[in-house]
């Protein structure tokens, strides 16, 4: 390996790698403002400057590509002085108003001239006044403070795909804008907020509430989608107050979607903190006895096989579980937890889970989805998706047309019939795929809730199989899990079982058969209410809620622990950061109100128990945080029906999938700008 | 006033005509096919030149969609180079040209007499409303400063004298002819003797 | 001291007035195109080296080896094409030489294109003019297409085997756009943003492809020093310093003009004989820019004795830049003379890095304080430490190029600056200056 001397000390460094870098494998600290790992090299900011011997002017470190014996220093005079220089020349424009700041706290600006720059301001001129600009209902700008490092420009056109933030002008006048100042189109826009390293783009929701401090922050795990993002839970007394980001390369790198990163305001409102019981067909407030007991008498007094339980898509597995058992307890079946019906084989894990894993996605040579827009159902994978586009050119196909998905893509057919010819080797693309190297199928939701859901899963993994893609090196073979919960309860096997399909939870269902639903945290279920007595456990009063009979006020995800495992398998904690309000219970313990009501004193849980039984329940578990063990897939010799229809990618509601989001302001304002977008056509 | 601020009256739609269409498919022949970005600049000139000296906002819309280019990055390369007008300029639009080389030679004198014939502002159309003025930097035309350009031409060698008469021509709508106003071959020094200290400009 | 004058027949652009008719007839009969063919087919090799040998140093301002630069273009042609661009966006204060090439001798460019797009395995040239030149483009054009009627340009360009097309792009008011790799941002359709150095353009330019960048005079005399060889080009002017120079003579000067030179003639002598004197006489001169605004100026002691060429204009803390001489007399208010190139940089900045973007404004603030004497005496040392803030640091060279100047005035007449200024500070009476003068996108009614 090259060897580079940093202050007089050599170091080995990786080819490819720049001075700063190399400094950074020294422990050496540079400051910086425009250098993100994440994003190209801007070299603007000039913050980074280091001597380099030989070299007449001291060289932006983060822009230098380190070369074989170059010999760095950068505890010189030289340096000091063209760092005080620069932080003098960002500051003299930039206003000190710190106070009233919401960066304040955590501006990079702030502490590095702490370090680095001069005490006192020499620049007695004017400041600089730039007009604020509109950037949505997420971004509040304070453009006066922007020093032009441009991240938010780069984020936007090469992360986030949606070239919309540009800077106008030149010179000192050059402004930092949307195009006419409009919200911008992405669902990874508040990034840049992250990013900005000043106070010039801040968190509109969360615009003076807090200052960091003051804040509780507890790392958690994501639940508004399937892909289990690493978020940092940020409380005040009760109140969760912002989410942001955790660094994981493996899964969401350093961004969350705006979803995830601000539904949170929907999380104080419209919460179940009491038992209510309806009477003349009003929700009435009531106390637990008094609901534990009615509920209890209505179990007693149905037969199990007339009881049906739904859960959500936002229930851990612990949660899950003893519901899961509270329904052995009652002798009924009829467990689910799908919202509609689609086909998945749980016989083995390959078959529903993202197997060639999100980092993998970056080593892929060819992409194709069938029955999926990941944009929306799974943003930070797509985010992934579109890295490795840009990186490496892969050609992307589709069968089914998903829309705008922030890159190039070709949709090679809207049939089942596509898919058929292609498995068949009769497509012109079916030599593309086989000759690939480490090619990708992504499988939606929308494409195993057609007639041929089995015939498009078995055959697409005899094929891989048969070519070869489905290995421990290599497993082409990707289901797109839309929810949160649901990996984890396929593998806590909350499904009816293939043969009881005649008398399955959707068909009771649908022909009103149930004589009490019980639903956990459930709000997405499509349910023709008739005579059956429904009781709703969960945090929100969404739909659930509404057409409930009995509701049970229980917590919040962010209110207690609890595991999820992502759509790749992998199982995660998320942890309280908050309670329960009010009255509500975790899910569990009100179980055991039930279990004890009934007298079944015997099947009572305990959350360590409950953690050990689901860690020992999950198929080829490894270790918390990391992916499952792969296992060969077996061989099918069933043959599954095929049905030509054509494949409708379902569109999601983005901003309003499930009950938080739907409580929550921000999301709502965010939905009626998209959905003017899509009006006017602008 | 600015020339790069968007102006309040927009036109609401923008095509090329059909002879600055042909041209716009000559200008892309000059680039690589992969990249005709690069005919961002010359298709600002003729979305210009078509709509009397200024770019409407249609326009840079127009032309982001011919060249499958995003529109802020159209927004970014008009509001970066002085030379596009983002809102409407005089018929004839005087630029005085105010940087040292000029200022040494009186150009102060020129942009006097702009306020006093043209309009008391910078950009600002003169009272019958076919001028307008602004300062500008070095024009590349110092040996015949003091130099202003009147739409593509330049006139050189200005003094007050025949400063105020190629203004005055303007507002008449009979523009004087363009080039040296002290009748000397282009850039040549001039043969005539001047004696020591003579005032110029 | 005297010097002969550059003798007639050593003089390489016998058209700079258009006395003579810019057409291609009449080029031809200068000898412009004359064996062309000849030249080319002696390869490669060879032209370099004749480059080499005459000394050439690029006329755009920096004065880089021309020879050496071309050496740096890869030898042979890889997966991506090579480029040549010509730099005519020429927009540096006191510099208006490249003007007269492209009205009056546009076919010694255009010849010089052909020969440097060969030795550099380029096919396509683009020539970059600023937008302001329209009418000159306009021309150059017309040249370009006369070139191309004689079959001087296109496939198997003037029977040399070579193709070779030539495309003109315009600026459009944007002097940084000079700067090489601003100006390939330019062509590509960006903003006139310098690029990050490492990788040179030679390497990854144009496209990100090999491309070579070239003033246009630089390219307008290959063609003659080939033809005459490079050892006559090298025996004109000072060693390292050859040849013959277009120098710019503008400001208060009797008789402005443009005039083909020897290399390292006397500033006395180039003015006096060919700008007819400084106004009010020599005496009367305060200070001359010596190679446009980027140069720092020379006070008048200097001027006495200095020689136009780059090695001895850097001795004296100078250079030679684009030879764009601004004549200051005695009667002009030196300090508002450098105030206002400070304006020009403030105006022309394009914003991409800090010191630049920031300090450029800061020190024309100043300076404009000074020249309304509304400075102290903290601010000329302020001053002084901008300029040294920003040189050095900045992404491309128009950092120095807007420090050096203010550096010159401070070195040269610090007594006039301490003049002007006072000891107690301004604050006291706080005025009202306004940020920005061109108020440039502020402009917002609720603000
Ligand atoms: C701010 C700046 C402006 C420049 N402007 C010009 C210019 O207008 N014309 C030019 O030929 N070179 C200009 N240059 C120099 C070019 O970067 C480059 O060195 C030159 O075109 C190389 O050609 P040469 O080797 O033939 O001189 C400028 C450089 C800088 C830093
Ligand atoms: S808004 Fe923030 S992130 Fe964007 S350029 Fe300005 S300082 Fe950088
Ligand atoms: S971090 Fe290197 S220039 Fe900004």
């Amino acid at each position: 390996m090259p060897k580079i001397i940093i202050n007089g000390k050599e170091i080995e460094f990786e080819k490819g790698m720049t001075v700063l870098q190399a400094c950074e494998l020294a422990d050496v600290e540079i400051p910086r403002f425009c250098y993100h790992e994440k994003l190209s090299i801007a070299g603007n900011c000039r913050m980074c400057l280091v001597e380099l011997e030989k070299s007449p002017k001291p060289i932006a470190s983060c822009a230098m590509p380190a070369a074989e014996g170059m010999n760095i220093k950068t505890n010189t005079h030289l340096v000091e002085k063209a760092r005080k220089g620069v932080m003098e020349f960002l500051l003299a424009n930039h206003p000190l108003d710190c106070p009233v700041c919401d960066q304040g706290g955590e501006c990079d600006l702030q502490d590095q001239s702490m370090y680095y720059g001069v005490d006192k301001s020499r620049f007695i001129e004017n400041k600089r006044q730039v007009k604020e600009k509109y950037m949505g209902p997420l971004i509040k700008t304070q453009m006066t403070r922007c020093i032009h490092c441009t991240r938010c420009v780069r984020f936007a056109t090469e992360v986030a795909g949606v070239p919309e933030i540009g800077a106008i002008g030149r010179g000192e006048n050059m402004e930092i804008t949307t195009y006419l100042e409009k919200a911008m189109e992405s669902e990874l826009s508040a990034n840049v907020i992250d990013l900005c390293p000043v106070g010039a783009l801040t968190s509109k929701p969360y615009a003076f509430e807090a200052r960091p401090w003051e804040l509780k922050k507890t790392e958690s795990i994501d639940v508004m989608d399937a892909v289990g993002s690493n978020i940092r839970i940020d409380t005040y007394n009760w109140e969760v107050k912002r989410i942001l980001p955790r660094l994981n390369n493996d899964i969401n790198e350093e961004w969350i979607s705006d979803k995830t990163r601000y539904s949170c305001d929907g999380l104080l409102k419209q919460r179940l903190d009491v038992p209510y019981i309806k009477k003349d067909n009003k929700l009435q407030k009531s106390n637990w006895d008094e609901a534990i007991t009615l509920l209890a008498d209505k179990i007693q007094s149905i037969n199990p096989n007339e009881i049906g339980g739904h859960i959500g898509d936002m229930v851990n597995m612990e949660n899950a579980l003893s519901f899961k058992k509270l329904f052995a307890t009652l002798k009924s079946k009829n467990l689910e937890f799908r919202e509609k019906k689609f086909y998945i084989n749980s016989s083995e894990k390959i078959n529903y889970i993202f197997n060639s894993s999100i980092k993998g996605i970056e080593e892929s040579d060819l992409i194709l989805l069938i029955g999926s827009n990941p944009r929306h159902e799974a943003t930070m994978l797509n985010a992934r998706i579109r890295k490795t586009f840009v990186k490496k050119r892969i050609p992307i196909f589709s069968i089914g047309d998903p829309g705008e998905l922030t890159y190039d893509y070709t949709v090679i057919g809207n049939t089942t019939d596509d898919l058929k010819k292609i498995l068949s080797n009769g497509h012109e693309f079916s030599k593309k795929l086989s000759s690939s190297n480490k090619p990708i199928i992504i499988i939606g939701e929308s494409a195993l809730e057609l007639e041929s859901g089995q015939y498009i899963v078995e055959e697409v993994k005899n094929f891989l199989k048969k070519n070869n893609f489905i290995s421990k090196e290599w497993n082409a073979f990707n289901f797109l899990a839309q929810n949160a919960s649901t990996v984890g309860l396929i593998d806590l096997k909350v499904l009816s079982k293939e043969d009881e399909e005649k008398n399955s939870f959707f068909e009771k269902l649908n022909k009103n058969q149930f004589k009490l639903l019980y639903l956990l945290g459930s709000d997405n279920l499509d349910i023709k209410k008739d005579n059956e007595f429904i009781v709703y456990q969960g945090s929100h009063g969404d739909r659930g809620a509404e057409i409930a009979d009995l509701v049970l006020p229980s917590a919040a995800f962010t209110e207690q622990n609890g595991l999820f495992e992502n759509l790749e398998g992998r199982v995660q904690e998320s942890k309280k950061a908050s309670y329960p309000i009010g009255e509500a219970l975790e899910d569990w313990k009100i179980f055991n109100l039930i279990l004890k009501k009934l007298g079944k004193f015997n099947d009572l849980s305990k959350f360590d128990s409950l953690r050990k039984e689901v860690l020992n329940l999950i198929p080829n578990f490894t270790k918390l945080n990391e992916l499952p063990n792969f296992e060969e897939a077996q061989e099918v010799n069933t043959s599954s029906e095929f049905i030509s229809e054509s494949v409708n990618i379902k569109n999601l509601d983005y901003f309003y999938t499930n009950s938080i989001s739907r409580a929550s302001k921000t999301m709502s304002e965010c939905r009626q700008i998209k959905q003017k977008l899509r009006k006017t056509g602008t | 006033m600015t020339l790069k601020k968007i102006h309040d009256d927009q036109p609401k739609e923008f095509k090329f005509s059909s002879e600055n269409f042909k041209k716009a498919e000559e200008i892309l022949k000059r680039y690589p096919a992969e990249n005709k970005k690069s005919a961002v600049m010359p298709f600002l000139y003729l979305a210009q030149k078509q709509n009397s000296n200024w770019i409407p906002l249609a326009a840079m819309k127009y032309i982001a969609n011919f060249l499958s280019m995003p529109y802020i990055s159209v927004y970014e390369v008009a509001t970066f180079y002085t030379m596009y007008n983002l809102a409407p300029v005089g018929k004839y639009f005087v630029q005085v040209c105010t940087t040292t080389p000029c200022l040494i030679r009186g150009a102060d004198k020129i942009v006097r007499l702009c306020k006093e014939k043209i309009s008391p502002n910078e950009n600002e159309l003169s009272k019958e409303g076919s001028c307008s003025w602004m300062e500008v930097e070095c024009l590349g035309a110092c040996v015949n400063a003091p130099m202003i350009q009147i739409n593509d031409n330049y006139y050189e060698d200005l003094d007050e004298k025949s400063t105020k008469e190629v203004l005055e021509s303007l507002i008449k709508d009979k523009p004087l002819k363009p080039g040296s106003f002290r009748g000397r071959k282009n850039t040549a020094p001039e043969k005539k003797q001047i004696t020591n200290g003579e005032k110029h400009a | 001291m005297e010097k002969n004058m550059l003798k007639p027949e050593n003089k390489i652009f016998k058209n700079l007035y258009n006395q003579l008719g810019w057409e291609i007839d009449h080029a031809i009969k200068r000898d412009d195109w004359k064996d062309t063919k000849n030249i080319i087919s002696k390869g490669r090799e060879w032209i370099i080296n004749e480059v080499k040998t005459s000394e050439l140093r690029g006329r755009g301002g920096a004065g880089f080896s021309t020879g050496l630069k071309w050496s740096f273009a890869p030898k042979e042609v890889g997966s991506r094409p090579h480029y040549l661009v010509i730099n005519a966006d020429e927009s540096e204060p006191g510099t208006c030489k490249d003007r007269d090439i492209l009205r009056f001798e546009p076919q010694k460019l255009i010849e010089g294109c052909l020969i440097a797009g060969y030795a550099v395995n380029a096919h396509i040239c683009y020539i970059y003019i600023r937008g302001e030149y329209f009418n000159e483009g306009r021309r150059l054009q017309e040249a370009i297409d006369q070139a191309y009627e004689k079959n001087f340009l296109g496939k198997n360009a003037c029977s040399s085997g070579w193709d070779f097309d030539i495309h003109i792009h315009y600026g459009a008011g944007a002097y940084i756009c000079g700067e090489e790799t601003a100006l390939l941002e330019s062509i590509e359709g960006n903003k006139g943003q310098p690029r990050l150095k490492p990788p040179f353009p030679a390497l990854v330019g144009l496209y990100g492809c090999p491309t070579i960048v070239n003033n246009v005079e630089t390219i307008a005399v290959v063609p003659t020093i080939l033809r005459r060889g490079g050892k006559w080009f090298a025996s004109i002017g000072k060693p390292k310093n050859t040849g013959t120079k277009i120098f710019c003579i503008s400001g208060n000067v009797n008789s402005p003009c443009n005039v083909e030179e020897e290399m390292g003639i006397p500033l006395k002598e180039l003015i006096d004989k060919h700008a007819g004197g400084v106004v009010g006489g020599w005496e009367n001169l305060q200070a001359v820019i010596p190679g446009g605004s980027s140069m720092p100026l020379l006070p008048k002691k200097i001027c006495d004795t200095i020689t136009m060429d780059f090695d001895s204009l850097i001795e004296n803390k100078s250079g030679l830049g684009t030879a764009g001489i601004v004549v200051i007399n005695k009667d002009q208010d030196i300090i508002a003379c450098m105030a206002r190139i400070a304006r020009f940089y403030k105006h022309e900045s394009c914003g991409q890095c800090t010191p630049c973007r920031e300090g450029a404004g800061w020190m024309w603030r100043i300076l404009d304080r000074v020249v309304k004497r509304k400075a102290t005496f903290s601010d000329i040392d302020l001053l002084s430490d901008v300029t040294k803030q920003i040189e050095g640091h900045t992404i491309c060279a128009f950092g120095e190029g807007s420090a050096w100047p203010v550096q010159g005035l401070l070195r040269h007449f610090r007594k006039e600056i301490d003049s002007r200024c006072r000891d107690e500070p301004l604050i006291k009476k706080r005025t009202n200056n306004p940020y920005l003068v061109d108020q440039h996108l502020l402009e917002n009614k609720n603000a």
